[in-house]
């Protein structure tokens, strides 16, 4: 079995960074987040803009959502800057505290001038940084593996090289007892009934044709039609004609393993396998879905070259043609273009990326965390009260 | 590195093939594992698909192996297949997909 050294969690999840950062709870503290990060150079800011002013839906997927990423295995410490009885800087500390990481709340208050918050802060998170770096990878797994696969700027070559590649790398890994989880509902939109047929058993497929109608239809309550709006003028450009050509493309990264499970959004796998997370074909919410649902390392396809990437989980790129990762190798760790120019095959990609989801799993870093690419954004769903 | 074909054939049941550089009018086209005997009928830019077999009005595109769409016209082998002679499924013949997915 294939294994990685990582960070061996109390919880019992295993981390493949070992991240200190700064959380804010609601978008009015965003900047005053950033710089209590900035005070202690190594800590990363986690900056949202959601939080406040949210439907019961918006609020119960926000807070799932910073749970899920402050709790994440990836991270060592996180300091979570909220307002006077703040309900969901409370949440996350007693989630956080059940997992014994170490958590501190810091809230505005009229007790507490900015400087003596700002203080507080920078005291506590040097102190989580240098604990941090007590901490020691150990031995794991590949089991302990959780990989999110997503898609951002496809081009028509997205399907027939780098898709596929990743497909190859799922099979790989769920063979050996690990997980993969794809994402992007609107994607996945006029190729449902292939993953639905590929599932485990009927009740999955259901479970997954439903979630892609419900994603349907509220498109279409809204007076549009995905159908009308995809392909792209830019997707027909590079050759793709119909939605359900871009769909086989996208969903290629699933490979050929059945569909085990459905999930909410920045929900958590409850089982090993080839897993379905829903989530909006905007990658910025996708891969934050991702992350904050325990994927320690996400795998991105990229024809155009999106620069995504994540605060917490190393974002790691493929890009899908020759050209896309001469002129933007900075953003991209693998080139796929290798199957179109280079005599390469689906087989020989797959292996790269399962041997450099391994190196990363070990600590090297992507083109994208080289690049200090940490956006973070939580799907809304509905409009801000 | 060389390689010896211009397009690529992603599936043994496809009609069609992904050019992999632009193939120009009257070029040959060279199909990757394949013998078939093949010329261009008009320019196929990169990316785009050329049709491998005479495809009939109303008969499905397919790409992959499965149903990317339907004709809308006669398409000789050699043309381009693009937006002007295909089209995607309507909303009776995707649920007719869906729902023999989830037939006993």
């Amino acid at each position: 079995m294939t294994k990685f050294n990582g960070y061996r969690r109390s919880d019992g999840s295993v981390g493949v960074r070992n991240h200190v950062i700064v959380i804010n709870t609601v978008g009015e503290l965003s900047a005053l987040a950033r710089k209590i990060a900035s005070l202690v150079p190594g800590v990363i800011p986690v900056i949202h803009h959601g939080g406040v002013a949210q439907f019961p839906e918006d609020y119960v997927q926000t807070l799932r959502t910073l749970i899920g990423t402050a709790g994440h295995p990836n991270v060592s410490a996180a300091l979570v800057l909220g307002e006077e009885d703040d309900e969901i800087a409370k949440a996350i500390a007693v989630k956080l505290k059940e997992k014994n990481k170490p958590v501190r709340t810091i809230c505005l208050n009229n007790n507490q001038t900015i400087p003596g918050l700002l203080k507080e802060g920078k005291e506590w998170l040097e102190n989580a940084l240098v604990k941090s770096k007590r901490e020691i990878r150990q031995e794991c797994d590949i089991t302990e593996l959780i990989v999110g696969l997503e898609c951002g700027g496809s081009d028509a070559w997205s399907g027939i090289t780098a898709n596929p590649s990743i497909g190859t790398f799922s099979d790989m890994i769920v063979k050996e007892g690990g997980t993969s989880v794809l994402a992007e509902t609107t994607e996945a939109i006029g190729a449902e009934h292939i993953l639905a047929s590929n599932a485990i058993n009927r009740e999955v497929g259901r479970e997954f044709l439903d979630i892609v109608r419900n994603y349907d239809y509220r498109i279409k309550q809204t007076g549009e039609d995905i159908r009308s709006a995809n392909p792209t003028p830019g997707n027909m450009a590079g050759g793709l004609t119909t939605l359900e050509e871009k769909s086989l493309g996208c969903i290629k990264k699933g490979g050929s393993t059945p569909l085990k499970e459905v999930i909410s959004y920045a929900d958590r796998p409850s089982e090993k396998g080839f897993v379905f997370m829903d989530t909006p074909g905007y990658d910025v919410e996708s891969v934050c879905g991702l992350a904050a649902g325990g994927a320690q390392v996400v795998l991105f396809s990229t024809g155009k070259g999106s620069p995504t990437g994540s605060p917490i989980v190393p974002v790691i790129k493929i890009g899908t043609n020759p050209k896309v990762y001469e002129i933007m190798s900075e953003h991209i760790d693998i080139n796929a273009g290798k199957i179109i120019d280079q005599n390469k095959n689906i087989t020989d990609i797959g292996t790269e990326i399962f041997d450099k989801v391994i190196d990363v799993s070990n600590g090297e870093q992507t083109a994208a965390e080289n690049q200090l690419n940490q956006e973070f954004a939580i799907w809304r769903l509905a409009e801000s009260i | 590195m060389e390689i010896s074909y211009n397009a690529l054939k992603l599936n043994p049941d496809d009609n069609v093939a992904v050019a992999l550089q632009r193939i120009g009018k009257s070029e040959a086209v060279l199909i990757n594992n394949s013998e078939i005997e093949l010329v261009a009928l008009e320019e196929i830019p990169y990316g785009h698909k050329i049709a491998l077999r005479t495809i009939i009005e109303n008969d499905d595109i397919t790409k992959y192996g499965e149903c990317m769409g339907k004709a809308t016209k006669e398409i000789p082998a050699g043309s381009h297949v693009h937006v002007h002679n295909v089209r995607g499924l309507n909303e009776m013949e995707r649920a007719v997909v869906i729902n023999h997915v989830m037939e006993p």
